[in-house]
C-alpha cells in the first residue's frame, strides 16, 4: 500500500486528522506518514484494525534535530502487517518538553521502548504505567541522547547500588512475606 | 638454605613469608567475570592453545568468594560499576585486580558518559595490560608480572594482607 492509499483508508476511520506523506529513501517498502500528536493513538488503533491489518508493533524510537529544527523531536513508529507483508512508518513531531500519548493501550509491548525513549531523550509519555529509567542508573540526571547533552561528561563513578524500593514498599513487602510465612506454617 | 646436605631425607629450609607468597603466586584463581570483547581473549588464554595453567592461574571460579584475582576484561559501564565493586568486596583477602585492555584501564575509545574512564576509580588495580584487546600472551605476561609483584611483596607491609 502506498502512502496515499493508507491516508485514504484512514480518513473515514480517524475523523479530523490530517496526514502528510513524508519523503523517505525506502518509500516503496515503507511509506512514511506525518501524524498529528493528538491523533497517534487513534491512528494506530485504526491501522491495527481488521481493514488495514498492521497488527504487529515493530518499534518506536526518537530523533533529536536540535538545534537545526523546531519542533526538535521526531517520534518514529514502525508497524508491520505480517499477513499482507506491508510496513508503515509514522512520525510525530514534538517540541521541547511536549509530552506524547502512550501507545500501551493499543500495543502493550510499546511500554518498553517508550521507557527507553523517556530515559534517553526525556520525552514524557502520558498515561504510561511505569515510566522509569531503563538504561541509565535510576538516579541519573539528564537525558544522554539529546543533542545538547555533554557526551564526554566527567563524573565520579558511583560504587553503590541505588535502592530501588521506597521505605514504604520495603515495609509492605516484609509484612506480606511475614503473612505468607505464618500462613504456610503447619499447625501444631 | 644449607641444612639440606646434613640430612638423609630431602629437606628444604626457607622463610615462612617466602613459602606463603610462593603458594599464593603459584595458584592464582581468577573469578569468572568478563565484561566485553576482552573476555574472549581471556577465555582463549585459559584454553589449551595458550594454556595459562602452566602458570597456575587456570582455575576460573564461579564464585568471587573462592577467587584471588579479578580480571576486569572489557569496558566498565557506569551502571556496572556498583556490581563490579560488590563482586570485588565479596572476594576474600588477599586479592588482586588486573585491568585488561584499553577500555578497562582508561575508557579506551569510549570517551563518553556511559563508561567509567578507568576502573581504578572503582577498585584498586595491581596490573594494567594495554591492548585493544590484548593478545592472550599479553594477558599471561600480565599474570606473570602480578606473580612477580606478589613474590616481591612483604607480608607485614602489605595493607591488604594481615598475618594472624
Amino acid at each position: 500500500m502506498s502512502a496515499a492509499e493508507i491516508i485514504a483508508a484512514l480518513a473515514p476511520l480517524v475523523p479530523g486528522a490530517t496526514y502528510e506523506e513524508l519523503v523517505s529513501a525506502d518509500a516503496a517498502v515503507t511509506p512514511t506518514l506525518l501524524v498529528p500528536r493528538e491523533h497517534i493513538v487513534a491512528t494506530c488503533q485504526a491501522l491495527a484494525g481488521e481493514s488495514l491489518g498492521y497488527v504487529a508493533f515493530s518499534d518506536v524510537t526518537a530523533v533529536d534535530f536540535h538545534p537545526n529544527r523546531e519542533p526538535r523531536f521526531d517520534l518514529v513508529y514502525h508497524l508491520v502487517s505480517p499477513h499482507r507483508r506491508a510496513r508503515v512508518r509514522l512520525k510525530v513531531r514534538l517540541a521541547n518538553d511536549q509530552p506524547a500519548p502512550t501507545l500501551t493501550g493499543v500495543f502493550p509491548g510499546a511500554g518498553w521502548p517508550e521507557r527507553e525513549i523517556y530515559d534517553l531523550f526525556g520525552i514524557v509519555f502520558e498515561g504510561h504505567a511505569d515510566l522509569r529509567r531503563l538504561m541509565m542508573p535510576e538516579d541519573w540526571e539528564g537525558f544522554p541522547l539529546r543533542k545538547d547533552y555533554p557526551v564526554q561528561l566527567r563524573k565520579d563513578a558511583q560504587t553503590y547500588m541505588p535502592l530501588q524500593v521506597t521505605a514504604e514498599e520495603f515495609k509492605a513487602n516484609m509484612e506480606r512475606d511475614r503473612y505468607q510465612r505464618t500462613a504456610a506454617k503447619p499447625k501444631e | 638454605m644449607g641444612l639440606e646436605t646434613d640430612f638423609e631425607i630431602p629437606v628444604v629450609t626457607t622463610s615462612a613469608e617466602f613459602l606463603i607468597q610462593w603458594a599464593r603466586r603459584s595458584a592464582i584463581w581468577p573469578v569468572t567475570f568478563g565484561l566485553a570483547c576482552c573476555a574472549i581473549e581471556m577465555m582463549a588464554m585459559a584454553s589449551s592453545r595458550y594454556d595459562v595453567s602452566r602458570f597456575g592461574a587456570e582455575v576460573f571460579r564461579g564464585s568471587p568468594r573462592q577467587a584471588d584475582l579479578m580480571i576486569i576484561a572489557g569496558r566498565l559501564s557506569r551502571k556496572m560499576a556498583p556490581a563490579l565493586r560488590r563482586i570485588y568486596d565479596q572476594m576474600p583477602e588477599p586479592k588482586w585486580v588486573i585491568s585488561m585492555g584499553a577500555c578497562a584501564s582508561c575508557g579506551g575509545v569510549f570517551d563518553n558518559y556511559a563508561i567509567v574512564q578507568g576502573s581504578d576509580q572503582v577498585v584498586p588495580v595491581d596490573v594494567f595490560i594495554p591492548g585493544c584487546p590484548p593478545r592472550p600472551e599479553a594477558v599471561i605476561y600480565g599474570i606473570v608480572q602480578l606473580q612477580k609483584k606478589i613474590a616481591a611483596s612483604r607480608l607485614d607491609q602489605s595493607p591488604k594482607v594481615r598475618i594472624a
